[in-house]
């Protein structure tokens, strides 16, 4: 009906009181809070210009920081892609007991704060920790080196996957699957050529979200990084060390160049998604 | 349970696969996010009960559980009035720039933490744009509660709204227009018609807000400057505590947050199971 209205009005005529009320305050609360601190962001590294702005991010520490953010966050959601595929398959599909439980479960990194998953991990994966020890026989070690990174990173970001997946598998039909048997294909045929194909585009949602949460991650990844430059430390951080040496264009450069990354990032995977969407 | 005898339909997985497939789900579950939720309990309670209650009963340790409690009691109500303001705009009415609108509030959500931090030192900091003459009036804002209260107001920001919108752009606007026309005023209408509806769904998004702003971390990290007994919430005193090589007392105060965030889920839960029909049908986090 919207598209009836005629076209110098912007709002439609309503009964319902309320409404200058509700979008004044909203949109006054939005721009006091979020948009106009924004706005000082975006501003703030344009006073040391340009050529500033390069000189922080040419900075190899700044390059190696980024560089651990965004590969380590791309493959924790890698994992997190393949984890939870099986973790939501498990959970719509199959019947067993504490199935609820575990379904509630998975939401435990949205809802433990960041600096005690931080500390917990950074524990379990020390040299002499529950995980860390076993490892380190084989040789692995995984505190203060990137793989402590990407383990982070794969804990806050399962949820993202099976929470985009699940919805999407309930409501997926089974007669697609039953005509693919009928005519001949085996399980594991189906589950390539028929149900994966119609979860791909959730799967990339899904993991553009897992992403997305990682690049920025703080909390749980700086206990377990160790925090060794050159090595282990993470964009955020760096962006604190530039804060705390008063430098603050520096660190709205790093700020803004993260943003403007994981934008470009984010709609990357919407293309890709409405392309595999328009593709079926 | 699985039967091992029964003819499998076409669309069902082989008894092996999902034998292996269920083992998988537990294993990863369990390593990657029992565990670390175990050790937690662990480390705070495995020299006794004692220690970790000396470790919490401590003057700083107190001083962060009351900062945390006071800044969450500031945050949480006024982001629910704004849930609540901004659903009723946009799922009550008709308006250019809609679509805008609910991008421009989820919009916290993909900032990290540290960047959300970030923004208020750049307008409130002393190089900041309202630096110097914040000083002149002797108001402090970085380093001190408003700066720790604004930057959880943002990260919790969209919690309780994206809850809301969805759940009064489903239930529509006869209601409302029919208790209007019969002469509710504008405040009987919300208190005694569309409140009673969203209840569940507000609790449900306040039930989230809260939970994060009492667990926020890189954030408050930014704008806190870390003074002990004064300016330290809960997880940067437990970050203080572990630093400090106490271990026991980090993890006793970590295993209070742990606590709050087994409640949240439980509730959480059970919010999901009793009135799926009365919150909004997608979560998305």
């Amino acid at each position: 009906m919207a598209a009836l209205a005629p076209a110098l009005r912007w709002r439609n005529p309503s009964a319902l009181p309320g409404f200058g009320l509700s979008l004044g305050f909203t949109l006054f609360y939005l721009s006091a809070l979020v948009l106009v601190p924004l706005a000082a962001l975006v501003i703030r590294p344009w006073e040391i210009g340009w050529s500033g702005f390069w000189a922080v991010l040419s900075d190899p520490r700044v390059q190696h920081a980024l560089k651990l953010s965004f590969g380590a966050s791309l493959i924790a959601a890698a994992i997190n892609t393949v984890f939870g595929l099986i973790v939501a398959w498990v959970l719509v599909r199959y019947r067993f007991p504490g199935k609820r439980l575990l379904d509630a479960v998975v939401d435990l990194p949205f809802a433990l704060p960041t600096a005690v998953a931080g500390i917990a991990l950074s524990a379990l994966y020390a040299r002499n920790g529950w995980i860390g020890q076993p490892l380190q026989q084989f040789g692995i070690t995984v505190a203060y080196t990137p793989l402590g990174v990407v383990m982070a990173l794969t804990f806050i970001g399962l949820p993202f996957v099976v929470r985009t997946l699940q919805p999407i598998l309930v409501e997926l039909n089974r007669e697609s699957e039953e005509a693919a048997a009928t005519l001949g294909a085996t399980r594991f045929q189906t589950m390539r050529r028929v149900i994966l194909p119609m979860l791909a585009p959730s799967l990339l949602t899904g993991a553009a979200l897992a992403f997305a949460r990682a690049v920025g991650e703080y909390g749980s990844v700086i206990f377990i990084a160790g925090n060794l430059p050159g090595v282990s430390e993470i964009a955020p951080l760096l962006i604190i060390i530039k804060l705390n040496e008063n430098d603050y264009a520096g660190a709205a450069a790093i700020g803004v160049i993260m943003l403007a990354l994981s934008f470009v990032m984010l709609l990357t995977l919407n293309l890709l998604q409405a392309w595999t969407a328009s593709r079926r | 349970m699985i039967q091992l005898f029964k003819p499998r339909a076409p669309t069902e997985d082989h008894v092996l696969l999902r034998w292996a497939l269920t083992l998988l789900a537990l294993s990863f579950i369990g390593v990657f996010l029992i565990l670390p939720l175990a050790l937690v309990f662990r480390e705070a309670f495995g020299d006794g009960f004692a220690a970790a209650w000396t470790a919490i009963n401590e003057p700083d340790a107190l001083s962060a559980i009351r900062l945390t409690l006071i800044t969450a009691a500031i945050a949480v109500p006024l982001n629910a009035v704004f849930g609540i303001a901004a659903s009723w705009a946009v799922a009550k009415f008709d308006f250019w720039g809609k679509g805008l609108l609910v991008t421009l509030i989820d919009l916290p959500f993909s900032i990290s933490p540290v960047v959300s931090g970030l923004i208020y030192v750049l307008v409130f900091g002393l190089q900041g744009w309202f630096g110097e003459s914040l000083r002149d009036h002797d108001i402090r804002i970085i380093f001190a509660l408003p700066g720790i209260v604004l930057a959880t107001i943002f990260v919790t920001f969209p919690f309780v709204a994206r809850e809301l919108i969805p759940l009064m752009s489903d239930q529509g606007r006869e209601e409302e227009e029919a208790a209007v026309s019969l002469g509710a005023s504008g405040l009987s209408t919300f208190w005694r018609v569309t409140l009673p509806n969203i209840k569940w769904g507000l609790l449900y998004g306040v039930l989230l807000c809260n939970a994060r702003a009492m667990g926020e971390f890189g954030a408050v990290s930014v704008v806190s400057g870390h003074i002990r007994g004064l300016t330290d919430t809960m997880p940067l005193h437990i970050e203080a505590l572990y630093n400090d090589y106490q271990y026991v007392g980090a993890f006793a105060v970590a295993s209070l947050l742990a606590l709050l965030a087994l409640v949240t889920l439980t509730l959480k839960s059970i919010l999901e199971w009793r009135y799926a029909d009365e919150i909004a049908a997608v979560h998305h986090h």
